[in-house]
C-alpha cells in the first residue's frame, strides 16, 4: 500500500512520521502561499493600474487576506431557495480538494544533479522532498485538473439560477477543450523524459538540460496558454465575465463557501505554476554553491524563484490583456493549439526515432517539417473550402 | 510495524463500500444529476481498487477518461437538455420491465458469484482483491500489449472513433438555412433556425 513512495517500502514508525510531516508541511505551506498570492496579485495589479492596493492591514497590507478571510468567515451563509442543497454544499469542496492534491506530486527541493534523484536524508531516513512520487505522477495532475471541472460545473447548476448555469456550461466547455491541448503539449515532455513520474522528469532536466529548450519552446508556449485557460484566468475568464454573467458560477455563493472557491482559484494558479516549473524549467534544479546548509536549501530557493516568475506573469496577463470572445476562445483552442501541439509532437517523435536509428538529423528535420507543413496546408485548405461554401450558401439565401 | 494486510483489507472495504453506495445511488436517486454524481463516486472507488492492486495507470485513466470526460459529458447533456429536475424524469413502467430487469440482474449476480467461488483461473487467469497482479508496472505492459499484440485492433478502434467523430459532425450540421459567419455580427436575424446551425 505504501508503494506510492518507493523509498518508504519498509514501513516503520519514523517513516510514517516523515510522511505525516511532509503532508502537514505541504498543506501549511500551500495555505500560506495562497494568502501571500492573493496579496501579491492585488498589490501588483493595483500598481499596474496606478493604485496603491491593500496598504492598511499590517506592513504593506500583507495581512489583508487574513482580514478578508475573517470577514467572510463571519458573514451570513445564504442558501438560495431554488438551490439543490446537497450539491450546492458539495461543490466548493470539489473545487478545493483537487487544487490541494495536485501539489502532492510536485518536487519542491532536493539535489537532482549527478543522478541523485532529489533524495535527501531526514532523521536517518532517505526520502524525497515531495509528498508522493507515483509512477504516473503527471497523469495524476491531469486527473485532478479534470476533477476541478466538477466543482465549477456543479456550483453553477446547483445554484438554480440562470447566470451561474451559463457560466458553468461555458466553464465546462472551455476546460474540456483546453485539456486536450494541455495533454498534447505534455506529450512532448513525456517523450523527452521517457517517464510519467515527476521525479524522473525533473531528474532528466538536471544540468541546465531543461525541457523548455529540449522540446523546442513550442510545447511550453502551448502548455502555458492551455494552463491559463484551464485556470479560467484572464484573458480566458469568460467563466466569470462580470459584464455578462454577474459573477459566473459562484454568483449565488456567499460567506465561507465563496471563500473556498476563491481559495481554490488562487491555489490552482500556484499549483499550475509549480507544474509548469516542474515540467519545463527543471523544478528545483539550479547552480549549487556555498556551505552545506546553503546547498541543502538552494534547490527549494531556485524552485520558489522560478515559481514566482510564473505567478507574476499570470498577474501581469490579468493586468494587461482584454478578455477573449467565446468563439475566439474555441478557435484558439481547437484550430490552433491542438494541431500545433500535435504536429510538434510528431516532429519530436520523428527526431527521436531518427536518433535511435542513426539517421541524419538535418534530413529528418527537413522531411518532418515538409510533411507537417503539407498537413497544415491540407487542413487550412479544408477549413477554407468549408468557409467558402458556407459563404456561398449565405449569398444564395 | 503495521500489519500491511490489515491496511489492505481496510482500503478494500472502504473502496468497495464507496463503489456499492455509488452504484445504489445511480439506480435509486431520482435526480439525473445526483445519479451522475453517484456514478463518479463508483468510478472513484474502482480507481482506488486499481491503486490497491498497484495498477496506477489504470487508476489514472479511469479518473481522467471516465470521471473526467464521460460523466462530465453526461452532466453537460443533462444540463443543456434541462431534464435536471426529478419530475421531468417520470416514465411509464412497462409491465415486463420488472421481470426482465430481475432476470438480467439475477443472472449477472449468479455469474459474478460463480466466477468468485469457482477457482483461481476462471475469468482472467489471475485473481486478487488487493496486491499487485503482475510483477512489472502496468503502464509498460499495457503499452507493449497495445502496440505489439493488439496493434491491428488498436488501429481499427482509432479508425472507428475517427469515423464516429466525422459522423457526429455531419449529423449535427444541417444544410438548410443560411449559417452565420462568426467573424461578423449578423445585420439582422434571418430566422431562428439559422442560429441553431452554428450553435
Amino acid at each position: 500500500m505504501f508503494a506510492i513512495d518507493p523509498l518508504l517500502e519498509s514501513v516503520d514508525g519514523s517513516a510514517v512520521l516523515i510522511v505525516l510531516l511532509k503532508v502537514v508541511v505541504a498543506f501549511a505551506a500551500l495555505m500560506i502561499a495562497v494568502m501571500a498570492m492573493v496579496w501579491f496579485e492585488r498589490k501588483v495589479v493595483a500598481r499596474m493600474q496606478n493604485r496603491l492596493g491593500p496598504n492598511v492591514a499590517g506592513p504593506f497590507g500583507i495581512l489583508q487576506t487574513l482580514a478578508d478571510g475573517v470577514k467572510l468567515f463571519f458573514k451570513e451563509d445564504l442558501l438560495p431557495r431554488e438551490a439543490d442543497r446537497p450539491v450546492f454544499r458539495l461543490a466548493p469542496y470539489l473545487s478545493l480538494v483537487p487544487a490541494f492534491l495536485v501539489f502532492v506530486v510536485v518536487p519542491l527541493g532536493g539535489d537532482f544533479s549527478n543522478d541523485r534523484h532529489g533524495v535527501v536524508s531526514w532523521f536517518g531516513k532517505e526520502t524525497l522532498v515531495q509528498v508522493a512520487d507515483p509512477h504516473i505522477g503527471i497523469l495524476f495532475v491531469l486527473a485532478m485538473s479534470s476533477m476541478a471541472v466538477y466543482g465549477v460545473m456543479l456550483a453553477g447548476w446547483s445554484s438554480g439560477s440562470k447566470y451561474p448555469l451559463l457560466g458553468s456550461v461555458r466553464a465546462a466547455a472551455q476546460m474540456i477543450s483546453y485539456e486536450a491541448a494541455l495533454g498534447l503539449s505534455l506529450l512532448a515532455v513525456l517523450l523527452n523524459s521517457g517517464s510519467l513520474s515527476t521525479n524522473e522528469i525533473v531528474s532528466g532536466q538536471s544540468g541546465w538540460n531543461w525541457n523548455l529548450w529540449a522540446t523546442g519552446v513550442v510545447p511550453f508556449i502551448v502548455f502555458f496558454i492551455a494552463a491559463t485557460a484551464e485556470l479560467n484566468r484572464p484573458p480566458f475568464d469568460l467563466v466569470e465575465a462580470e459584464q455578462e454573467l454577474v459573477g459566473g458560477f459562484h454568483t449565488e455563493y456567499s460567506s465561507l463557501r465563496f471563500a473556498l472557491f476563491f481559495l481554490a482559484e488562487f491555489m490552482n494558479t500556484i499549483t499550475m505554476s509549480a507544474v509548469i516549473v516542474t515540467l519545463f524549467l527543471g523544478g528545483p534544479n539550479g547552480p549549487s554553491f556555498g556551505p552545506g546548509w546553503l546547498q541543502a536549501i538552494l534547490p527549494t530557493v531556485w524552485f520558489l524563484a522560478k515559481l514566482l516568475v510564473f505567478l507574476f506573469v499570470f498577474v501581469w496577463l490579468r493586468g494587461t490583456l482584454p478578455r477573449l470572445r467565446y468563439d475566439q476562445l474555441m478557435d484558439l483552442g481547437w484550430k490552433l493549439l491542438i494541431p500545433l501541439a500535435l504536429g510538434w509532437f510528431l516532429l519530436l517523435a520523428a527526431f527521436k526515432i531518427g536518433q535511435d536509428e542513426g539517421w541524419n538529423r538535418a534530413v529528418v528535420g527537413v522531411v518532418g517539417t515538409v510533411v507537417i507543413l503539407l498537413g497544415a496546408l491540407l487542413i487550412s485548405m479544408a477549413v477554407g473550402t468549408a468557409r467558402a461554401r458556407r459563404a456561398a450558401v449565405e449569398v444564395e439565401a | 510495524m503495521f500489519a500491511t494486510s490489515l491496511v489492505q483489507t481496510l482500503t478494500f472495504a472502504i473502496a468497495a463500500m464507496i463503489c456499492v453506495t455509488g452504484a445504489l445511488g445511480v439506480v435509486a436517486l431520482r435526480n439525473p444529476v445526483h445519479n451522475a454524481l453517484s456514478l463518479v463516486a463508483t468510478l472513484f472507488g474502482v480507481a482506488v481498487l486499481f491503486i490497491a492492486q498497484e495498477a496506477y495507470f489504470l487508476a489514472a485513466i479511469q479518473v481522467i477518461v471516465y470521471a473526467g470526460a464521460i460523466v462530465v459529458l453526461f452532466l453537460f447533456v443533462i444540463m443543456l437538455l434541462g431534464v435536471d429536475r426529478a419530475e421531468s424524469f417520470a416514465a411509464e413502467r412497462h409491465p415486463l420491465g420488472l421481470a426482465v430487469g430481475g432476470i438480467l440482474g439475477g443472472g449477472v449476480m449468479v455469474l459474478a458469484a460463480v466466477t468468485l467461488f469457482a477457482g483461481v483461473d476462471t475469468a482472467t487467469g489471475r485473481r486478487s482483491t488487493v496486491g499487485a497482479l503482475a510483477p512489472s508496472d502496468d503502464l509498460n505492459r499495457i503499452g507493449r500489449a497495445l502496440f505489439t499484440e493488439y496493434a491491428f485492433a488498436f488501429e481499427l478502434t482509432s479508425l472507428l472513433l475517427t469515423i464516429a467523430v466525422l459522423g457526429a459532425v455531419l449529423l449535427s450540421r444541417r444544410a438548410s438555412g443560411p449559417p452565420i459567419d462568426l467573424d461578423e455580427f449578423p445585420a439582422e436575424e434571418p430566422d431562428a433556425d439559422a442560429e441553431e446551425v452554428e450553435a
